[in-house]
């Protein structure tokens, strides 16, 4: 598709991307064709396509693009739709790097008269990206040089919302964060490095133009059904639900399950857990709770101290896989992480594959000190921060690394179900529970429950879920949401946004294209079969404490089933028919 | 990992589709097995299908012809299609084609919840079906079949099955009692009403007695309340896939787990602290917070909730002419509602400030029990579900009684009906 076509402005979207190129330090804004915005939506789709032409580049290339996308549903009244996708060439693992961010930034940056920004170029010095509205200005930001994500937030939030990176990715962490609001990660896939790359320092956003909604009343309508399902969602809003207990509530979940990662995933179950849960977090700690732009769940939480409190995967890595009961350790260390801008599952993970080398548990102190120097690029940090695929490597123990594309796996033990197994494999982002969160079925039994310990059906089942999500992260909306509504539900809520006609099944066609898209773009980096693999450690028995060892037939078979749903060849390469079929 | 051989690769793949179809088909006997016992469907009139690289049916059928594209249509993994048990398929035929839009708009919870409208097919062709199912889970056809699907499993397309004949039920009665007392009914009306009330109108065998409480042990508890949802199941009371349950022993409320079915609790039922140490009540009904609120307010410790159709139909009849809450009656009615002294409150499914949490433990009074608008009872016992299931049964024939009593104030004998 070619983007430069005549714009059609419509309702949902501006119409208006800027582009920002940091070398000549000039801003030009550009209206793609309304074609564009409707086979994409926008967030992650919209990213995608700007993102496919230049994938080949190296993440550090000045002609790589870094993407800031809002979708359709960004800044309008909307359920959970104020999030933003933050998309480059990851670091870490070489294929597509995304993040969906919540915060204020993606709902400050619509109010702007923008749906994206398309940041191009390296600026000479350390720089910062001021919007207020339309009006971009590129500014010095070497006073902020090295400055920790709360000191650098504080000083900025006067301009509005903010996108920080800390001193995690200056000093080349692989995995290092933008931090949104000073408190919300956009992270996993380290484009905070990418920001480091380009010398941006910062990103301000603010504007009060009201988003452009076809029809108020209609969006009214369709956002109380999406409502109405949220306050069924027991996981949600339930009195156990994340509301309640952010997204720590799921810890007693995977421990009662029997699929908590330990020790570097050789073990499942963790002798600790229930005195380092998320109720245990709210009673030492108390809990405050506050959300993302547009969104009534709340689930982040903070402490009487104002700080946050761990989510879910950082309380699960930094007490289970790291093998610490202290919880206050745990706290500590997502603070560090939070401040120095940096990943918190891939810091955990690293550590945890660390300690593994080294045959021996964390002593008093380590954890919390070897963070600090990872976000200082110093001693043995410096090593550790470039993930733990590549030191594990380096070391000459790859098969240590828990790792997905050399991206550190998540707090769900693939053992434990066997969807999530598939879809860590398969995940274009690397090992990431997200992209299509089969935990909805396997074990939080919404929409309705699947057997956990079989592949029977897994492999469209994966493929669905990706496309919803790829939906989810395009709209945008939080995709926990659509853990209760569906896309026949936000189908609803796009119509009524945008005044275009859209069915789910419609949304679905192009989250499968968006997905299909991001299959496209890692093929361009060689990616194959062979990176949609798990670490052999999940396909032989590690011992007493572990879960079963998945059958590796059954799972290369389950892959073969995926690839033929998702119409990609025997490696897991794309068909041109199927290209073409799908628009691309 | 090393290179798989090629030859070696395709023979693991041939194992594991014939070992996955095998599960499949597994499956689908499963729900075909349920759908069946459950009084929805004639044995041997469920075609379910499901897919995953291939797609897999549980019995032969023509109609896989028409059905089969819907899986490269659509992202789904599961459709089933079936002519419901009788009085259903001739209420949802009788629906169809009097509805105007093609579409159904039925009142009750769940269809406004979970639903949404009820959309319904001038022919059972593949391009109409994927009109309608591009848009919705469920579609009727011509003579009263429903089509269903799931995205991720065949247990979806079950249960939005049975919400599409209990909608379509509901619906029928509450419009044929306000059309019989206001603006008169049609012939067609008339005439299936007369067929389907003696069916209808029979009283249910009352359900046997249960275990007594108290019970300290959790094992006794796991299995009153297991013992308690299959009778209530049996009883007519609710579908399997509906409702919850559940029992408190003073530290710990067990609870049916969220999408549990009713008459196979085994397995599926949560712990939950109520000093709030453990957050396992993550994966509980949607109720828990109404269950832990009813506990509270009236020291009870058994609870039941089901959805009886007469009590729906019921509590859905309001003779207020003049409300400036008309249209808002399931989330904030403004009045003490009752029908056979039972307390009728507003309410949505789970949290939120019109939640079933805020609204029902408030109307538990001395009867034990509350209908909730267009949803279902809730019914307490003190420490066993005895009277928490008899109070069900009593309260849902009471509600049966009442109906044909005000149908029968308005045309005498229901024999009268086809002679008007």
């Amino acid at each position: 598709m070619n983007s430069k076509t005549k714009s059609n402005k419509t309702n949902g979207w501006w119409g208006k991307i800027a582009f920002i190129d940091l070398e000549h330090r000039r801003v030009s804004i550009q209206k793609p064709a309304l074609k564009i915005y409707t086979a994409f939506l926008g967030g992650r789709g919209l990213a995608g396509f700007y993102l496919k032409d230049k994938i080949t580049l190296s993440y550090d290339d000045p002609q790589m693009p870094l993407l800031i996308f809002t979708g359709p549903l960004t800044g309008t009244p909307a359920p959970t739709s104020g999030r933003v996708t933050f998309m480059s060439r990851s670091p870490l693992t070489g294929g597509v790097g995304d993040a969906s961010a919540g915060g204020n930034f993606g709902a400050a940056l619509k109010r702007c008269g923008l749906d994206g920004l398309v940041i191009t170029g390296k600026s000479a010095s350390v720089c910062g990206i001021e919007i207020s509205n339309e009006k971009i200005r590129i500014t010095d930001a070497s006073t902020l040089a090295g400055a920790l994500v709360q000191t650098a937030h504080k000083q900025l939030a006067p301009k509005g919302s903010t996108a920080v990176i800390g001193p995690a990715a200056e000093n080349g962490a692989m995995f290092a964060n933008v931090m949104i609001d000073g408190r919300h990660a956009a992270g996993r896939t380290g484009i905070g490095l990418v920001f480091a790359s380009k010398n941006i320092k910062y990103i301000t956003v603010s504007g009060n133009k009201r988003p452009p909604v076809f029809d108020r009343t209609a969006l009214q309508e369709a956002s109380a059904d999406v409502m109405r399902l949220i306050a069924a969602s027991p996981f949600l809003m339930g009195p156990s639900g994340i509301s309640a207990f952010g997204t720590g509530a799921l810890y007693d979940l995977m421990d009662a399950r029997n699929m908590m990662p330990a020790n570097n995933f050789s073990a499942s179950k963790f002798e600790h857990a229930a005195a380092l849960n998320a109720p245990s977090f709210k009673k030492q700690y108390g809990f405050k709770s506050h959300g993302c732009s547009g969104c009534h769940i709340r689930c982040k939480k903070t402490g009487r101290d104002n700080r946050q409190i761990p989510e879910f995967e950082t309380m699960s890595h930094f007490s289970a896989l790291t093998g610490n009961s202290d919880i206050e350790v745990v706290r500590k260390a997502n603070l560090i992480c939070d401040d120095y801008g940096m990943d918190t599952i891939s810091a955990a993970a690293t550590l945890a594959a660390y300690f593994e080398l080294e045959k021996r548990r964390p002593g008093p102190g380590e954890i919390l000190r070897l963070l600090g120097e990872m976000g200082d690029g110093q001693g043995i940090g410096k090593e550790l921060s470039c993930g733990a695929a590549r030191w594990c490597a380096a070391a000459g123990h790859p098969e240590t690394a828990m790792c997905v594309k050399n991206l550190e796996l998540p707090a769900y033990d693939p053992r434990g179900a066997y969807g999530m197994a598939l879809a860590y494999a398969v995940s274009t982002r690397g090992g990431c529970h997200l992209r299509a969160y089969p935990i909805g079925h396997e074990i939080l039994r919404k929409p309705a429950p699947t057997d956990r310990f079989s592949f029977a059906g897994k492999a469209r089942m994966i493929k669905n879920g990706e496309d919803a999500n790829a939906v989810a992260d395009s709209l945008i909306a939080c995709k926990f949401t659509f853990l209760a509504a569906t896309c026949e539900e936000y189908a609803k809520v796009f119509t009524a946004a945008t005044g275009i006609s859209m069915t789910g099944q419609d949304l679905l066609l192009a989250g499968e294209r968006i997905c299909y898209n991001e299959r496209i773009a890692n093929s361009k980096n060689g990616f194959s079969e062979s990176d949609d693999d798990l670490p052999a450690r999940f396909f032989s028995p590690s011992g007493p404490d572990a879960l079963a060892p998945i059958d590796r037939k059954d799972f290369l078979a389950a892959r073969s089933a995926y690839y033929r749903v998702r119409g990609l060849d025997e490696s897991g390469m794309p068909f041109p028919e199927k290209t073409r079929e799908l628009g691309l | 990992m090393k290179a798989e051989c090629p030859f070696l690769k395709k023979l693991a793949n041939l194992a594991f589709n014939r070992h996955m179809a095998k599960n499949m088909k597994q499956m689908l006997e499963k729900f075909t097995r349920r759908i069946e016992t459950s009084g929805l469907v004639e044995p041997g009139g469920a075609l379910f299908g499901m897919a995953d690289d291939r797609i897999v049916w549980n019995r032969t059928d023509p109609a896989q012809k028409i059905l089969e594209p819907l899986f490269s249509n659509l992202n789904i993994n599961s459709v089933l299609f079936a002519r419901p048990a009788f009085p259903y398929s001739v209420i949802i035929d009788f629906l169809a084609k009097t509805t105007r839009n093609s579409t159904i708009m039925p009142d009750d919870c769940e269809t406004r919840t979970f639903l949404h409208d009820l959309p319904v097919a001038d022919a059972f062709s593949a391009l109409k079906l994927n009109q309608c199912l591009k848009a919705r889970k469920s579609v009727i056809v011509p003579g009263g079949s429903i089509v269903t699907t799931g995205t991720i499993s065949p247990e979806q397309a079950l249960v939005a099955f049975s919400s599409v004949c209990f909608a379509c039920f509901v619906k029928f009665f509450s419009d044929f009692l306000k059309h019989v007392q206001t603006d008169g009914v049609s012939k067609k009306e008339a005439r299936l009403f007369s067929r389907i009330a003696p069916f209808c109108a029979e009283l249910r065998p009352a359900p046997a007695g249960l275990v007594h409480g108290p019970f300290s042990m959790e094992d006794e508890i796991r299995t009153a309340m297991a013992e308690a949802g299959k009778k209530t199941v049996e009883a007519g009371l609710v579908d399997s896939s509906f409702g919850n349950i559940s029992c408190f022993n003073g530290k710990t409320l067990y609870i049916s787990q969220t999408g549990a079915f009713l008459n196979k609790l085994e397995g599926f039922i949560d712990p939950v602290p109520t000093d709030g140490s453990r957050c396992t009540g993550i994966t509980a009904s949607s109720e828990l917070g109404a269950h832990l609120n009813i506990i509270s307010a009236t020291k009870d410790h058994a609870i039941l909730h089901g959805h009886p159709l007469f009590s729906v139909i019921m509590s859905m009849v309001c003779d207020i002419e003049k409300c400036e809450k008309k249209g808002e009656c399931h989330k904030s009615c403004p009045y003490d509602r009752n029908i056979c002294q039972i307390p009728i409150v507003s309410g949505e499914v789970g949290a939120g400030p019109h939640g079933l949490c805020n609204t029902v433990a408030c109307r538990m009074n001395d009867q034990k029990a509350v209908i909730v608008y267009g949803h279902g009872v809730f019914t307490t016992g003190k420490t066993d579900f005895n009277d928490a299931l008899s109070r069900l049964y009593s309260i849902e024939n009471d509600c049966r009684n009442e109906y044909f009593r005000r149908v029968r104030d308005v045309i005498g004998d229901i024999s009268n009906l086809m002679a008007s």
